[in-house]
């Protein structure tokens, strides 16, 4: 995953304790206000488990599951589970309630017809909400992303996760069938021309099986996963306007992460990773990729795009995408399109897609 | 439509021959109003603030979650909560002193907070941000901050030398309140993890465990609306009271409003009589009447709102205080009015003229054509309207005597009172009526026999005036004798409640040992009473537990109603409690009854072994030994402490134990300061009643003065003949004088035992049901006969000046009268 979310983590909850007033202006002073903080540098090793766990010193970071599921007569679902964490100032982590970090999580499942979802808060530093490394679990209220209990030690290998709405709820196994792939340069991933930043890697060879419950009904789903791990300071330039986001699950076995940030002023920037069916990623140059819209959509009394062409030059992809459910707005405090896609073209398969910033 | 309003101008023009008739009019009318209006925005006022109040925890179906036995509980308990599913968002509440001044702190949890409730305290762009990061925001109304005496982003520090965080004014805070971050609360509260409410607004998810699963039995769910109806129901009772006594001074008001409109009606008789042998039809003349009347009240309307809105902001302060005092109930200080408030005093002046001057619409469409215009057929109508009036002041007193033996409730008593008022004051002309007969009956010189008979003649005329000065003098009796009755005994009960030298309390349960030895030192102290305090719900009524030591400075000055003969053994036995009178009642409990209390380990029986008044308080008390309560509730503060010493050892006690533990102890006063204080909140909680009781007299007072002014021109013709047949005129007003001192003697004479019988309704009826406690009945024999001398003062004051100016009448003008006759 990308930065896709740090712009709207802090828009969102969080906007007012930077006190961005809007979009254009706001992000400027970005730069200054992580002072204090911990910053991204090319070359810094990630370590496991530790860094499944939080990171205080950085500003912000998430957790963030996607699913691509089926029931027994085929038909398409998607879920999502994300946890935020901001912090409103640098320093050590305080305690209790004078604790810095806000924490937001935000849960979906998707199905041709439905898109349902929830979000929640959580101040840091009384146990509402958190990470731990070893074993991992990640949490908030009784959302839960953790390594099962029956194999402790086993990291993000096994792993279970579950959620629930107003009218939806879900409770998956995930069994991890490849290893973690770190994006950019070794888990260095830039976000802008400047040197803009974020550690990141991902798991994107789960396996998934569970029940999902929507509006009462029990549905036995089963599917493949795809976690993303990002923290940062720093991230974003004042003029990125928001991002499209695609995680790409293809028959063979291999994946694809691309993203691009769309900017008022320049071209934008753009980067990704081709994960080969045995986990080596290979990081795409900027000039690499081509993602285009294809059609625009009006939602929420918005403009979006609906259809995509997405390019990949050194691989030969040339696919079209088509969402599950073109109605998967997460109108949470701080709205955005996620939601399940399907693709044909030179390659099959199955991803999600996140929209920002429309 | 030509013809309706030259009839609407030629009835007008009667006012401009008698302005002082139209004054009485116009000054019922807006008195009227204006005291129903006043009393009704203090009342709305109130309620608002309430809601207001209540809304943070209450608003857009907001529910509760609370400590079963009250206090606090750990915030783990919240964590716990959350992972199990149940959104809900934690709070802290408690007490600050201020300059001496107490604030309700609350401690409030934004990021989780329910957004409905929330949003009025920290919204907008960077409200969340400045709240949460240090030192955070402390959000207050406007009032709130000119309590404080404080200016915005000022931080100000508490009594105990903790400082607050910068001060934030939001027009729509919670009155009275300091909202600040839960984290900030518990700092200042010195409760360290503790929250004292959990509230929610999304239902719990649906996989979540049942709230007894996740948190034991330590915690309750609040039913809907209790929150909000405790602090209803606590102060209903007052502002029912307030009601009853805005209803009867309007109730004064609109006689007036009938007296000034029945004579405007009888002076225009005549007028009326010709417009209707030229053609005016009796449709037309009610359409002008009506208009006329509807006119009126429109204008005479809008002044008394007005007025009232006047009243009501000049009596919010004393209303804000009692009920800040006696129910720690706040109410903004500044009067804020719906526009329905406005209308509907509108409309009360409205309705209550119609039905004031139905009757003389009523007759006026019914008037023969030809009917001759005397006195003395109006007389003679005017008595079948006193049979008429005494048959319904009969219904009256029976419907009283039904209330007193079958009725129920508050509203049975005020109907009590209301059918007793209306029913003696209905009465009272067939009384003064039967006086002046035997006064007649007894006479035996001609000017003597005159002088009875012309009473009796003028007792029609009067006789509204006289019903409306019967019920202002009687409530002034009855309230009299409640407040001089309360006032004695809750002194009387003051001094044997607070025997004690010192009181103080203390502020975490580490301090009190250390307190406890430094005082046990002290060679001047001679007892140290610790007091702690829980609070429980018993039959759904919000009670205390006092835990006290039963030692003998109570063994020998605790007041009670009624014990057992070993209350206090029984007490220091933990096999004992005293109840509080409301308590008592409320839960139908006497002597030897036993009664089961929710305690931290299950149902704990106590027997109940004395009954004791605690006048004042809204909620229920029960007082058990100290050690027992630390057993039942362990986790009690001890929180309070009295001490015996040489009165003369005060001042230095308070000073050395302030210069040894400092901000550890708070509140400390002394005896007299805190009698002081409760005689305050007591003269500020009749201050409101005793204006609405003076001005009811006063409007008595105006009724009386403009009949005598509008019966002046009718007078003449009757006091004519006597003075052609030798009477002077100086003797003439002499009689006139006594005619009006003996109807107001008499009359206040049949108000006092209706201003007894009052009062007993009000001490020994509607005090019980609207407070839970009884009053003695107490007879003031002084107030008495100050009353009388006021009744005597009010009629001679109204009708001197008809006097004088009937003395300096010139005889040419008596004279006239035999020309004029009609």
């Amino acid at each position: 995953m990308s930065v896709r979310h740090i712009l709207f983590i802090l828009v969102a909850v969080l906007a007012p304790l930077i006190r961005t007033a809007s979009f254009a202006d706001g992000f400027a002073g970005l730069g200054d206000e992580a002072k204090g903080f911990a910053v991204v540098t090319a070359g810094t090793p990630i370590i496991f488990p530790r860094d499944f766990g939080a990171h205080p010193g950085f500003r912000t970071e998430w957790w963030y599951l996607t699913a691509n599921l089926e029931d027994s007569s085929g038909a398409s679902y998607g879920i999502q589970w994300t946890l935020f964490r901001q912090a409103s100032a640098p320093g050590k982590e305080r305690k209790g309630w004078a604790n810095q970090n806000v924490w937001m999580g935000h849960a979906a499942v998707t199905s041709g017809t439905e898109h349902l979802f929830a979000e929640t808060f959580a101040r840091g530093g009384v146990g509402q909400a958190g990470v731990t490394a070893e074993p991992f679990a990640a949490w908030i209220d009784d959302w839960r992303f953790a390594t099962r209990d029956d194999a402790p030690g086993a990291g993000l290998a096994r792993m279970t996760v579950s959620a629930n709405g107003a009218d939806f709820r879900y409770t998956l196994d995930l069994a991890a069938e490849g290893s973690i792939v770190l994006h950019g340069k070794d888990g260095f991933s830039l976000k802008s021309d400047d040197g803009r930043a974020s550690y990141y890697f991902s798991q994107p060879f789960f396996k998934v099986d569970g029940v999902l419950v929507i509006r009462g009904r029990e549905v036995k789903v089963s599917g493949l996963g795809w976690m993303d791990r990002e923290w940062s300071s720093q991230p974003l330039t004042a003029t990125e306007k928001g991002w499209d986001w695609f995680s790409l699950h293809f028959s063979n076995g291999e994946k694809l992460m691309v993203f691009r940030l769309r900017d008022e002023t320049t071209r934008g920037f753009s980067a990704g990773t081709w994960i080969g069916a045995d986990g080596t990623p290979q990081a795409l140059d900027r000039d690499d990729s081509v993602l285009k819209p294809l059609s625009e959509m009006t939602l929420a009394g918005r403009i979006l795009p609906g259809r995509w062409r997405l390019q990949v030059r050194s691989h030969g992809l040339d696919i079209e995408t088509t969402m599950v459910n073109p109605d998967s707005w997460m109108a949470t405090r701080f709205s955005y399109w996620e939601g399940p896609i399907g693709f044909r073209g030179t390659h099959q398969g199955k991803g999600y897609l996140e929209m920002t910033g429309y | 439509m030509t013809q309706a309003f030259w009839t609407f101008i030629a009835l007008v023009s009667h006012w401009r021959r008698h302005p002082v008739n139209f004054g009485a009019l116009f000054v019922g009318l807006a008195i009227a109003t204006a005291l129903w209006s006043g009393v009704q925005a203090l009342n709305e006022h109130a309620r608002a603030s309430y809601d207001r109040a209540a809304s943070i925890f209450g608003a857009g179906g907001a529910r509760s979650i609370v400590p079963t036995r009250g206090g606090s509980v750990s915030q783990d308990l919240f964590v716990k909560l959350r992972l199990a599913g149940w959104k809900v968002s934690p709070v802290l509440e408690g007490t600050v002193r201020i300059h001496g001044k107490r604030f309700r702190l609350i401690g409030i949890e934004p990021v989780t907070l329910p957004r409905e409730a929330g949003v009025a305290v920290v919204a907008g762009e960077g409200a969340l941000g400045a709240f949460l990061k240090p030192p955070g925001r402390m959000i207050v109304t406007p009032e709130t901050l000119r309590e404080l005496s404080a200016a915005e982003s000022v931080a100000i520090v508490i009594d105990g030398g903790k400082t607050l965080p910068p001060i934030e004014a939001l027009a729509a805070a919670l009155p009275g309140a300091l909202v600040v971050d839960i984290g900030v609360a518990q700092a200042v509260l010195n409760r360290p993890e503790q929250i004292s409410r959990l509230i929610f607004k999304e239902p719990p998810s649906a996989v979540a465990p049942p709230l007894a699963t996740v948190a034991g039995d330590a915690l309750r769910l609040v039913p809907p609306r209790e929150e909000e109806s405790d602090i209803r129901r606590l102060t209903e009772s007052f502002h029912l009271n307030l009601t009853a006594f805005g209803l009867l001074a309007c109730l004064v008001g609109f006689f007036i409003v009938h007296a000034a409109f029945g004579l405007a009606f009888e002076q225009r008789l005549a007028m009326v009589r010709t417009m209707r042998a030229v053609g005016v039809s009796a449709r037309t003349l009610i359409v002008a009447m009506l208009g006329e009347l509807a006119l009126l009240a429109l204008v005479a309307g809008s002044a008394g709102v007005g007025a009232g809105y006047l009243l009501a902001a000049a009596l919010l302060p004393d209303m804000a205080a009692s009920l800040d005092g006696l129910y720690g109930a706040r109410v903004a200080g500044q009067l804020a009015l719906d526009p329905m408030w406005w209308i509907s005093g509108l409309g009360i002046a409205v309705i209550g003229s119609l039905v004031a001057a139905g009757g003389g619409l009523f007759k006026a469409f019914y008037l023969p054509v030809l009917m001759a215009a005397q006195p003395f057929a109006w007389r003679q109508v005017q008595q079948k309207f006193l049979w008429r009036r005494s048959v319904l002041g009969a219904l009256g007193i029976a419907a009283f005597l039904v209330a007193h033996f079958y009725g129920k409730g508050l509203y049975a008593a005020f109907g009590m009172i209301a059918g007793l008022l209306l029913g003696a004051a209905l009465l009272l002309p067939l009384l003064l009526d039967g006086v002046l007969r035997l006064g007649e009956k007894y006479a035996s010189q001609p000017l003597a026999q005159w002088f009875w008979a012309d009473c009796r003649q003028q007792l029609p005329g009067l006789s509204l005036a006289l019903m409306a000065l019967l019920l202002a003098l009687s409530t002034n009796v009855g309230v009299g004798a409640m407040v001089e009755g309360f006032r004695k005994t809750f002194t009387q009960w003051l001094d044997e409640r607070l025997v004690a030298e010192v009181y103080f309390e203390v502020a975490g349960n580490a301090e009190t040992q250390q307190i406890e030895a430094w005082l046990e030192k002290r060679p001047e102290v001679s007892a140290i009473l610790p007091m702690s305090k829980i609070k429980i719900r018993l039959g759904g009524w919000p009670v205390d537990i006092v835990g006290m030591k039963p030692h003998e400075t109570y063994r020998n000055h605790f007041p009670m109603l009624s014990e057992t003969g070993d209350a206090w053994g029984e007490l220091q036995r933990g096999e004992g409690a005293l109840v509080s009178e409301q308590l008592a009642r409320r839960l139908d409990l006497a002597l030897g009854s036993t009664l089961d209390v929710p305690a931290a380990d299950g149902q704990w029986r106590v027997r109940i072994a004395g009954i004791f008044p605690d006048y004042g308080n809204p909620k229920g008390q029960l007082r058990i030994d100290i050690d027992r309560l630390m057993r039942l509730w362990p986790e009690t503060p001890r929180m309070g402490y009295s001490l015996r010493t040489a009165p003369k050892a005060v001042p230095e006690l308070i000073d050395a134990l302030q210069t040894e533990f400092g901000q550890q102890i708070s509140q400390i006063s002394d005896q007299a300061a805190i009698k002081n204080l409760s005689m305050r909140i007591f003269e500020r909680t009749f201050a409101v009643t005793a204006a609405l009781n003076l001005l009811t007299l006063l409007v008595a007072g105006i009724a009386l003065l403009a009949n005598f002014l509008t019966l002046g021109n009718v007078r003449l013709a009757q006091l004519a003949p006597v003075w052609a047949v030798g009477v002077s005129r100086m003797r003439l007003a002499q009689l006139e004088f006594l005619r009006v001192l003996l109807l107001a003697a008499v009359t206040s004479a049949f108000a006092l035992p209706l201003g007894l019988a009052l009062a007993w309704q009000l001490v020994a009826v509607v005090n019980v049901q609207a407070f839970g406690w009884r009053l003695p009945f107490h007879v003031f024999p002084a107030q008495l006969g100050q009353t009388v001398a006021l009744a005597l003062l009010t009629a001679a004051a109204a009708a001197i000046w008809p006097i004088i100016r009937f003395v300096r009448i010139t005889p040419a003008a008596l004279a006239k009268v035999f020309a004029n006759e009609r």
